[in-house]
């Protein structure tokens, strides 16, 4: 039995499509389309319902060990008001799930992690919380996130502090309202954490403009294949490194050879020994989308040999061709720019193609 | 005189003699979302029924299409190569996908008619 989100009545009475996803029945598309959805959004502002997504607080004098201990980076010096990519290792370094953890105080941080890892996440977290002065807490909210050109200029006029928050920069109001420049995009936007019973008013105000429409989890994968971002439990997982899903840029450099966090022998192993992979971007050349799972071969022939494998894939509505993220060997990746992706007994030709397909338009602010 | 009938896996057959064409219902298309890759079969392969014959991919997911009787491909909606959104904006007409002679017209009884499909999808 799937869980319901809280503003599930608000979906329905939108025309939503359902759909399960990490336990949740969630809003796969509304009446508009994927389309027009994904278009919308690059072009206005899309409002998506991501309360599938779990916040954990955690909160002490131990908060910043407790961090360091789970994640590999330096919480302590991290920017009150600055959120950061980072994920959770286990022993081995493959990834227990990626997330953003903001610091919100002194001794106060929030994690933002995936929907389906909630449980496995929280309970990590906990275990590594014995012998920390630290709580570690579930927090119940409805998480929105508004994303597009028209994000900045919608949301100030509910939330006229906003508009002064940079890339990955946090606030919280104060009714507790959360409130981060950040998203899944690749467009400038925030994700808002809202109380239950205040959230409903939020995003109908919200919808009142008619710039901002509801974008569902369809789109919301479009969008950030373009962007280039990795999804949890498809381009990584807890079998994978992050050097080898091309997600080393988030650990500082002192931390890749040494650190106290959970799984850094092991990453400073796999370095040390060299990466085997690489992640790619990839452009099929004709017009049939190439999806996760799919092989890759360096030819055409029965014969050719299997060098790596689709992570992510679909069509691009804002390419107007169909895209792919993959993780190709190195050797491969370095000797050849041409790979041929096993779909239904085909092989199809895909050109490698820089990540993200569509630029960025992150507000990075002057100083940056 | 064609007569149309309807399967439980949201296809449309237009039957005139030994002549149909085939086609995903309105109601699949409103499913399956923006369409924008239709994978058809070659002309003069032989399917079975219920063989994945064609591909029909939304923005997010591939579907396969199974041919609802035995018989000899013997045309392709080449339109859909250009415009896959055909099978969105013109189910059950434009965006039809292959034509087939039938090699037993028998695989046709039990099918729905369209009150009876409608009935069913709601």
């Amino acid at each position: 039995m799937e869980k319901q989100l809280p503003l599930k009545p608000l979906h329905v009475s939108a025309g939503a499509r359902f759909g399960p996803f990490a336990g949740y029945d969630m809003p796969i598309s509304y009446p508009l389309g994927v389309m027009q959805e994904h278009l919308h959004t690059r072009r206005a502002a899309g409002l998506f319902d991501i309360s599938h997504m779990s916040h954990i607080s955690i909160e002490g004098p131990g908060a910043a060990a407790l961090v360091a201990r789970a994640c590999p980076y330096a919480p302590a010096e991290q920017d009150i008001g600055k959120g950061r990519y980072t994920f959770l290792l286990n022993p081995a370094a493959g990834m227990i799930d990626d997330l953003i953890v903001s610091r919100l105080g002194q001794q106060r941080y929030v994690v933002v992690a995936n929907g389906a890892c909630a449980d496995k996440d929280f309970e990590h977290l906990s275990n590594l919380a014995e012998g920390c002065d630290a709580s570690v807490r579930q927090i119940p909210r409805v998480f929105l996130a508004l994303q597009g050109p028209k994000a900045a200029e919608q949301l100030s006029r509910h939330i006229p502090q906003c508009a002064s928050l940079t890339f990955m920069q946090v606030l919280e109001l104060p009714d507790g309202t959360f409130v981060s420049r950040s998203g899944y995009t690749g467009e400038d936007g925030f994700e808002i954490g809202l109380a239950m019973d205040r959230a409903e008013e939020f995003a109908m105000g919200l919808l009142a403009d008619e710039a901002v429409e509801w974008v569902g989890l369809g789109a919301r994968d479009s969008l950030r294949i373009e962007a280039g971002l990795p999804l949890y439990g498809q381009d990584m997982d807890e079998h994978t490194d992050p050097a080898t899903v091309g997600l080393i840029w988030a650990v500082p450099k002192p931390l890749r050879e040494q650190g106290s966090y959970v799984g850094a022998p092991a990453l400073s192993d796999i370095l040390a020994r060299g990466v085997t992979h690489k992640r790619v971007g990839l452009k099929p050349e004709g017009k049939a989308p190439v999806r996760a799972g799919t092989l890759l071969f360096d030819g055409e022939d029965p014969d050719a040999n299997e060098v790596g494998l689709v992570t992510s894939g679909g069509y691009g509505p804002s390419c107007g061709h169909p895209v792919a993220i993959g993780r190709i060997s190195k050797s491969a990746a370095a000797s050849e720019n041409r790979f041929f992706a096993d779909v239904r007994g085909r092989r199809l030709a895909c050109g490698l193609h820089a990540l993200p397909f569509v630029p960025h338009k992150y507000h990075r602010g002057e100083s940056s | 005189m064609s007569k149309v009938y309807f399967t439980e896996d949201h296809e449309w057959i237009r039957v005139d003699g030994n002549e149909a064409v085939i086609g995903i219902t309105d109601h699949a298309q409103e499913q399956l979302g923006d369409l924008v890759f239709v994978e058809l079969p070659e002309v003069g392969r032989k399917v079975s029924k219920g063989e994945a014959a064609i591909v029909v991919e939304s923005v997010k997911a591939a579907s396969d299409v199974y041919a609802p009787v035995d018989g000899e491909i013997s045309a392709i909606n080449d339109a859909l190569e250009g415009e896959p959104g055909l099978v969105n904006s013109s189910a059950q007409k434009d965006g039809w996908l292959v034509k087939m002679r039938l090699v037993d017209a028998s695989q046709l009884d039990g099918l729905m008619d369209e009150a009876a499909y409608l009935a069913q999808v709601g």
